[in-house]
């Protein structure tokens, strides 16, 4: 078990303004950590940072914040 | 009201491969519903909605002509260097359609046939008992309800909610799906209003290409998908290209569309105990040129077809709902994965080869290649001698 999970370290901000609710991150996200609801949301006990979901999104409607 | 407590077969999704899936089901005798998640079936569109069966064989039906804004007989190609390579049919050999209105007519023949269909319903999760897949959670309109089935079919799009809530093993590797981005454009110029143009090149869109799928005489669907981990966005590509051409740049946006098309990662599995997958769920997409909808309305058929068989042994399980996996694999899979290694070549080649290829091939060629035609593509590539190419991209 690694002691620190990278959900704690980072944080997936969705843009609203731009987000088209088109769920091409969630169908990225190796690890099923975003869900479409309304927008995208982030399991953040899930995420392992990779930035997959960034990189896909046809918009640039995500960013990973790092604390 | 409208959610009775049980049915033979709850269909998640009211898009093409939901809908035909629920039509052949419900003309064999099933009870069927049908769920969508928004407000409106066949809203809102990630497609370019282009469309190539006048007559829908498997379903018995004609497309109308609500369904279709355009008729289209040909194609531009552009290679990078915007040499220009013109596929005319003669006559016409595919549509534009309008996806409201197309989904909407097949959720109504998938009424007339006795399915029941209720939109704006939130499926927010799977019930599972003893290792089935029993039915499905939904909300509509505020009200929780708990809808139990003989059989899932996870209609649901690229993203299957259905399919991860089941636990169902998705592939999910963005270099098997494209990024796509369009808006739906009037104002604009075309080059022929009855003809596709593509355009190919790794500056232009990597990986993918860009499509003008006209919708009138001055009006079209301006998209792009590239491929999934490209560090530039579909948009800017896609933007990049319409501020350089005038024809586009005055133009006017009627809608904005995106989606993750999936290219690759056709699944050798697409049933669980009491589950199917049809459609982008299943990734069943023509890898070269990213059409789902045909494809689609193949696997509905297919599915609905072994899922009544299944219902009417009394055995729905992984095993026997498994005919339907020989099934589309022996009609369309194989073919299918034929079309995705012609892809892998192409994606290797550069912009330099990509303009040798467009300069020394034939029409007829072409369209082997499209079929899946490895074999053409490597003549084509030793015949005019393009030097090296062959080791680098064959090995």
């Amino acid at each position: 078990m690694p002691f620190f999970k990278v959900g704690d370290l980072v944080k997936l901000i969705v843009d609203k303004n731009k987000c088209l609710s088109c769920g091409g991150c969630v169908s990225v996200c190796p690890k099923q950590a975003l869900e479409l609801k309304k927008y995208p949301e982030w399991d953040k006990d899930k995420c392992i940072g990779c930035e997959v979901c960034v990189k896909f999104c046809p918009v640039g409607a995500l960013k990973l914040k790092r604390d | 009201m409208f959610i009775e407590p049980e049915y033979d077969v709850i269909v998640v999704g009211a898009g093409p491969s939901g809908t035909s899936t629920a039509i052949t089901a419900a003309r064999l005798g099933l009870n069927v519903l049908v769920l969508e998640k928004q407000q409106q079936v066949g809203m809102f569109k990630r497609c370019a909605e282009g469309f190539a069966w006048g007559l829908i064989e498997s379903l018995e039906l004609k497309l109308p002509r609500k369904c279709w804004t355009q008729e289209i007989d040909g194609s531009y190609i552009y290679a990078p260097n915007m040499k220009e390579f013109l596929i005319d049919m003669g006559k016409t050999s595919g549509y534009v359609l309008e996806r409201r209105v197309f989904d909407k007519w097949l959720a109504e023949e998938a009424v007339k046939a006795g399915a029941r269909l209720i939109a704006d319903v939130n499926v927010y999760d799977v019930i599972k008992d003893k290792g089935f897949i029993k039915g499905v959670k939904a909300n509509f309109l505020g009200e929780d309800y708990e809808v139990k089935s003989k059989v899932v079919v996870a209609a649901d799009g690229v993203e299957s909610l259905v399919g991860r809530k089941a636990g169902f093993p998705l592939i999910n590797n963005p270099v098997l799906m494209d990024s796509g981005f369009q808006y739906e454009m009037a104002g604009i110029e075309l080059k022929d209003p009855h003809k596709l143009e593509f355009y190919l090149g790794t500056k232009v869109a990597p990986r993918g290409y860009l499509w003008v799928f006209p919708k009138g005489e001055n009006k079209a669907n301006v998209g792009i998908g590239i491929i999934g981990n490209s560090p530039e966005t579909a948009k800017k590509y896609l933007d990049d290209f319409i501020t350089k051409h005038d024809r586009f740049s005055r133009g006017s946006v009627l809608e904005v569309n995106a989606g993750a098309i999936p290219v690759g990662g056709l699944m050798k599995n697409m049933v669980m105990n009491g589950l199917i997958l049809v459609g982008d769920a299943a990734h069943q997409v023509y890898p070269i040129h990213g059409g789902g909808i045909g494809e689609a309305i193949t696997a509905g058929n297919m599915a609905g077809k072994v899922i009544w068989h299944c219902i009417e042994k009394g055995d729905w399980s992984e095993e026997r709902l498994g005919d339907y996996n020989k099934l589309w694999w022996d009609k369309r899979g194989n073919a299918l994965a034929k079309s995705e290694k012609v892809r892998e070549t192409i994606e290797k080649m550069s912009d330099e080869q990509l303009n040798m290829l467009a300069a020394s091939i034939t029409k007829d060629d072409l369209m082997k290649i499209v079929d899946g035609n490895v074999a053409i593509l490597t003549k084509t590539l030793l015949k005019f001698g393009v030097k090296n190419l062959q080791k680098k991209i064959f090995g």
